[in-house]
């Protein structure tokens, strides 16, 4: 061969080795590398034409150097942004509003919200302009907007005060208000008080009281209330006074009202007058110099009147106001100049304050009434609204506080009733045209949704339910109907073309701006993303959520979009079940080869109370429709719930319920069932982990109980118990109960062979020395230690256990095969680090005689048990992690033979993938030959961070919380969904889509192609046809 | 087999001196004077069995040549070896299959190699022999470099990746109580 031709082979070669090392999921098999070849060819072979025709060493050379540093990421182009992918921005559960609506400029409401989310939401479309998430330790207690430009937020009990620029959220200034002990929380923002040029602003926070300016935020005073020993209940600045009173409790029960001067903070005055019974809850403020509150046994009002600078309190017993009156008396929280509202388990109640100074009930409401703050509409006009629940609708009323009697409008809304009730009401007023007020009402459901309600219409919606996910599962789609009419197959045909056409042009570089802009329209809107039925890859489904609410959502993975989404009922506020909390999701019923005409259906399990012994409800929920199919409860109580590997004939799961007294309740409730986990139970067993004694503790089936054929008490089998005084254990990790495992070998260097030790029943424990607990930094290095544990949970076994001197948690660990990968603080270092540990078994390590294994003389697929204490080896290894995690999860595919990613949740609410190769045990300084062949890379202290790899790319997943990985049907590509705050869904593959085109494949390019090869075999046939004539005639 | 088309396409034509010398209505024609039929016939069957004799030798010659040609396929074959490294990727495997394939269909067409040699005289079975032994060699060269390759079943990875994690008997599952 010519040197040049040399060039190019070992050129095109160097490519092809890249290409291959790409491909990682593919062992050196015969029978896999068939499908390494045919990608190869398929996808590279254009592009290995244009380096061969580079024709220079040097480039081969710089090739082979790149190929040894490549790692597969998931970087994309910029224009396949929202192809698989999709991002929904959501804000929580809102607490709190503050209108902005001036004249000129747009309209804005301020929010805050449950999940420490500020935000300001776009009054005509609900759109978020700018939203700040403040993180789960920094509960935001008060908000209201300062000198028309400045939003300024009270947050963490009142110690951290924010001011963020009204119009684009970047924030202009924070204090940090340090008080001694933590208290309630106030914030008061005089309308029109002026201090030499500046607006002051009031904030109780930690026993102290505050002056700040509202311009630096620079505090002018500080009133500490602590030698008082008195806790403020209430902060009054009466408008035009340049005093303020500050009304509150002193430990032995007294009332005490100070009136101090907002230019200095001294003390003018100070009053006080024993109520030795003390008060409930707040005080509420109904006139300049009156306040209402409740005693400590809830049945007698006390108004509090300050004339002359004394404290007079006036008591009223509630039943002397209102006839028959039932327990659980509170004042609600609305603020009405001259009325207060008064709650009790039955109804609502309008009482008045008279100019004689007495209580004066006007109206009672059933208990289904949600009202909201007093808002000024002139001089002195304040209005109201008020919403009461109909059958379908809500009904909106709003008054005036002077004129109780009549509705000053009265709208009528149509509500869906999956949105449950009202819980929380704020009103705006406009202008009209015709100079009257017309009135808008931020409502807020409960199923946490946003609603704005103008003129008897919901003007928008937001399903904000969905930032707060408890838990998910998935489900797949209908099959789809044989049957489709010829002229929407023509149609679509003819679409199928426009578009590939258009494509071609696009690769061709021939499209014109419009056009490539309608090519990104068709990728991205792709009618197949979100069709409603199967699809052959697997990557259409549902995704089942479950929300804090108690509502249950389906989002369809395509798009994102609601496919359905239901309120349950058993888990509403109700006599029987007072105080519902959600608690886990489980699949309950996945048709797949019986039971076909069943739809999917999903379990819901939550819990009526907030004790672990408090009863449960269980609901089946129709995963096609979000019809619930059966409800029981409530019930016995749930700490555990167990989804065990047997169906029945209708492929419901079986599932284990383990009670507070450790009895299990079997379901679904049916003999079959019954008599399915008689035979297995001598195999089941369950362990509970308590984390606040440090136990752990492992059960079996002992007997039924008496009286209930589908309930079996438990018989305690071993326990592990973590010595209190030096263990604590801080985080537990198990591996997914749906994980594929393909092979239980792992081929390393030189073909050899190393076992795994793949049990689905290894727990990993995390325990700390107690005095690392704490924070990092609130301990030395010397007394924080980090303990790991890996534990056979049916026989109690600890297989391992390693110890990490001066490291602490937080830990966040993924389980999966045979590894464990965890993330903690090394305090000698002062870094994140993280570690692996792989278990593997030695009692099958013998098994390496090839002629043995082709007769099929080994023991590698006999049934494994626990009891046979199989001899297990580890290997680990520990790297420097720069960030600080949130969640740690792995990628999970249909059989597991792709290679894995750990995809990390940063503090940045990002989610990184890293190859599992860089966290590989076996990984050393100067690998072999035969190592760097098999992929092993060349140890380095600490673990890259690929700015590629990102998967969420340009978004943030904020207050990310969990990272859920589907299979799909192909082996090659896994779904991902980010939850947090933020939705986040895409779609990976590990090792690059090796069994399938990829998407954006252009097959209007390959037909064109295939058309104008056999129109070249037929112009050359003839051609040299004639030429032979030709030949033959001379 | 190069070589043996070749000899072959050597002989193109020929023309039979002896034609028609022995019947006897050529002996109607009197022999022209000074030829004695006598010796010339001796001569002539001395000189065809000269010419058998040589084609015969030729003949044996041509096919130790054609049994020893994939000896030079071997070098050649090797040398593509080398270069084509022992990772594997498209180019290695196509030398590796057609280091495979060629000496499996030569050795499937030796009759038909050995066909224009075939004589009486000649003895065809040691050529016959080394060829197919060179073409065992060249195959074997295949499998080696298939083996190199990783792509022969001859270690335990092979056997054992295949087989599924054995069944766990016990189940086994729980937790921290549910909270929230």
């Amino acid at each position: 061969m010519l040197p040049t031709e040399l060039c190019c082979v070992m050129g095109y070669l160097s490519f092809i080795t890249t290409k291959s090392k790409q491909f990682q999921a593919i062992r050196r098999s015969p029978l896999s590398i068939l499908i390494t070849t045919k990608s190869a060819t398929d996808l590279e072979k254009p592009r290995s034409n244009s380096i061969a025709m580079a024709m220079a060493i040097k480039l081969s050379l710089l090739l082979l150097v790149f190929s040894c540093s490549l790692i597969p990421t998931f970087s994309l182009f910029e224009d396949q942004v929202g192809f698989m992918d999709w991002h929904q921005r959501y804000i929580g559960k809102v607490k709190d509003a503050v209108f902005h609506t001036q004249k000129a400029g747009r309209k804005r409401v301020v929010v805050s919200t449950e999940e420490n989310v500020i935000a300001s939401l776009d009054l005509r479309r609900g759109e978020i302009f700018w939203r700040h998430v403040l993180g789960a330790n920094d509960v935001v207690d008060k908000i209201d907007i300062a000198l028309g430009k400045y939003v300024i937020t009270l947050s963490s009990e009142g110690s951290i005060l924010r001011a963020w620029n009204l119009p684009d959220g970047q924030m202009v200034w924070e204090s940090s208000l340090s008080g001694s002990k933590s208290s309630k929380a106030f914030l008061t923002i005089p309308a029109n008080l002026k201090l030499d040029l500046d607006s002051p602003i009031f904030v109780y926070g930690g026993t102290c009281l505050y002056a700040i300016s509202s311009i630096d935020g620079e505090i002018l005073w500080k009133k500490d209330f602590i030698p008082e020993g008195i806790d403020v209940h209430q902060l009054i600045l009466s408008e035009g006074s340049n005093v303020i009173h500050a009304t509150g409790v002193s430990d032995s029960s007294e009332f005490n009202t100070y009136e101090i001067d907002v230019k200095n903070g001294a003390v003018l005055n100070h009053a006080k007058t024993s109520f030795p019974r003390g008060i409930f809850g707040e005080i509420l403020q109904i006139s300049s110099d009156k306040s209402v509150a409740l005693d400590s046994s809830q049945s007698t009002l006390v108004l509090i009147s300050i004339i002359n600078k004394q404290i007079h309190l006036q008591e009223t017993h509630v039943s002397n106001l209102i006839h028959g009156v039932s327990s659980n008396t509170i004042i609600l929280p609305s603020k009405l100049s001259g009325i207060f509202s008064l709650s009790t388990d039955t109804f609502i109640a309008f009482i008045k304050l008279t100019d004689e100074g007495k209580l004066h009930v006007m109206e009672k409401f059933d208990k289904k009434v949600v009202v909201s703050d007093a808002l000024p509409l002139s001089e002195n006009e304040q209005a109201f609204a008020l919403v009461e629940h109909g059958d379908s609708n809500i009904h909106l009323s709003v008054r005036l506080v002077h004129d109780m009697s009549s509705n000053h409008l009265k709208e009528t809304v149509k509500m869906d009733h999956e949105r449950g009730f009202v819980e929380k009401i704020f009103i705006n007023n406009y202008v009209r045209t015709d100079r009257s007020h017309g009135f808008r009402a931020l409502i807020v459901m409960e199923d946490h949704s946003l609603l704005l309600l103008q003129q008897g219409e919901i003007v928008w919606s937001r399903d904000d339910g969905l930032a707060s996910i408890i838990d998910v599962t998935t489900s797949e789609l209908p099959v789809e109907k044989i049957g489709v009419s010829v002229a929407k197959v023509e149609d679509s045909l003819f679409e199928w073309l426009k578009g590939h056409m258009l494509k071609l042009k696009g690769t061709l570089m021939l499209a014109t701006p419009d056009e490539i802009t309608a090519i990104q329209k068709i990728r991205l809107q792709s009618s197949q993303k979100s069709k409603m039925t199967r699809d052959h890859n697997g990557f259409r489904r549902l995704l089942i959520v479950l929300t804090k609410s108690g509502k249950l959502f389906a989002l369809h993975s395509g798009d994102g979009h609601i496919v359905w989404s239901t309120l349950l009922q058993s888990l509403r506020q109700s006599p029987q079940c007072p105080n519902p909390t959600a608690l886990k999701l489980h699949p309950w019923q996945i048709p797949h080869h019986h039971a076909l005409d069943h739809n999917p259906s999903v379990l819901v399990v939550g819990r009526c109370g907030l004790s672990l012994s408090s009863p449960s409800t269980l609901t089946i929920i129709d995963a096609y429709t979000g019809n619930a199919v059966r409800n029981v409860g409530p019930t016995h109580s749930t700490v555990q719930v167990l989804s065990l590997p047997f169906s029945d004939s209708e492929e419901q799961q079986l599932h284990l319920l383990i009670d507070d007294e450790k009895r299990a309740h079997l379901y679904p409730r049916s003999r079959e069932a019954v008599e399915i986990f008689e035979k297995e139970s001598q195999n089941v067993y369950w362990y509970s982990v308590e984390a606040d004694v440090g136990i752990l503790k492992g059960y079996g089936v002992k007997n039924r109980c008496d009286g209930d054929e589908f309930c079996f008490e438990a018989r305690n089998l071993w326990s592990v118990v973590f010595p209190s005084e030096s263990e604590k254990i801080i985080s537990t990790v198990t591996r997914k109960g749906n994980e594929v495992v393909h092979t239980q070998a792992k081929v390393i260097a030189d073909e050899d062979v190393m076992y795994k030790y793949i049990s689905k029943n290894i727990l990993f424990v995390a325990t700390v020395s107690p005095k690392a607990s704490g924070p990092i930094g609130s301990t030395t290095p010397d007394e924080s230690v980090l303990v790991v544990h890996l534990v056979d949970t049916v026989t109690g076994r600890i297989l391992h256990r390693m110890t990490h001197l001066g490291s602490q948690g937080p830990v966040h660990a993924v389980l999966s095969e045979n590894w464990v990968v965890y993330h903690y603080f090394n305090l000698r270092a002062h870094r994140y680090e993280m570690s692996v540990i792989e278990i593997y078994d030695q009692s099958r390590a013998e098994n390496k005689d090839v002629l043995k294994l082709i007769v099929g003389k080994h023991n590698l697929t006999t049934p494994v048990s626990s009891y046979s204490r199989p001899e297990v080896s580890t290997k680990s290894q520990s790297y420097f992690f720069t960030h600080s995690v949130k969640a740690i999860s792995v990628t999970s595919t249909a059989k597991g033979i792709t290679s894995k990613h750990l995809l990390i949740g940063t503090i940045g609410d990002q989610v990184l993938a890293l190859d599992k190769r860089f966290v590989d045990p076996r990984r050393s300084l100067n690998p072999t030959q035969a190592e760097k062949e098999e992929g092993l890379l060349p140890l380095t202290d600490t673990l890259p961070i690929i700015p590629q790899s990102y998967v969420t790319h340009a978004f943030k997943v904020e207050g990310l919380r969990g990272i859920e990985t589907i299979p799909a049907k192909l082996e090659s590509t896994t779904l991902v969904f980010t939850y947090g705050v933020d939705l986040f869904f895409t779609r990976l593959a590990p090792s690059r889509t090796y069994d399938s085109l990829t998407e954006d494949f252009n097959y209007a390019l390959l037909l064109l192609t295939i058309v104008a090869l056999v129109v070249a075999i037929f112009v050359t046939w003839v051609l040299s046809e004639r030429k032979d004539l030709q030949e033959k005639w001379r | 087999m190069e070589k043996g088309k070749g000899a072959m396409g050597s002989r193109k034509w020929a023309v039979d001196f002896t034609d028609n010398s022995s019947t006897p209505s050529s002996r109607d024609i009197p022999d022209p004077p000074g030829f004695t039929r006598a010796s010339h016939d001796h001569e002539d069957s001395t000189l065809s069995r000269q010419k058998k004799d040589a084609e015969a030798n030729w003949k044996s010659q041509k096919a130790w040549e054609v049994a020893q040609a994939p000896f030079k396929n071997l070098l050649m074959m090797g040398f593509m070896m080398w270069m084509a490294g022992s990772t594997v990727h498209l180019f290695s495997i196509g030398i590796t299959f057609s280091a495979l394939w060629q000496p499996l269909s030569a050795l499937q067409g030796v009759g038909k190699v050995f066909e224009p040699y075939k004589d009486n005289k000649v003895d065809l079975l040691a050529p016959k022999l080394l060829f197919i032994a060179l073409n065992l060699g060249g195959m074997l060269l295949g499998v080696w470099k298939l083996n190199t390759l990783g792509l022969l079943p001859t270690h335990a990875s092979d056997w054992v990746s295949s087989l599924p994690p054995a069944h766990e008997v016990e189940f086994s599952s729980g937790g921290i109580a549910l909270h929230y």
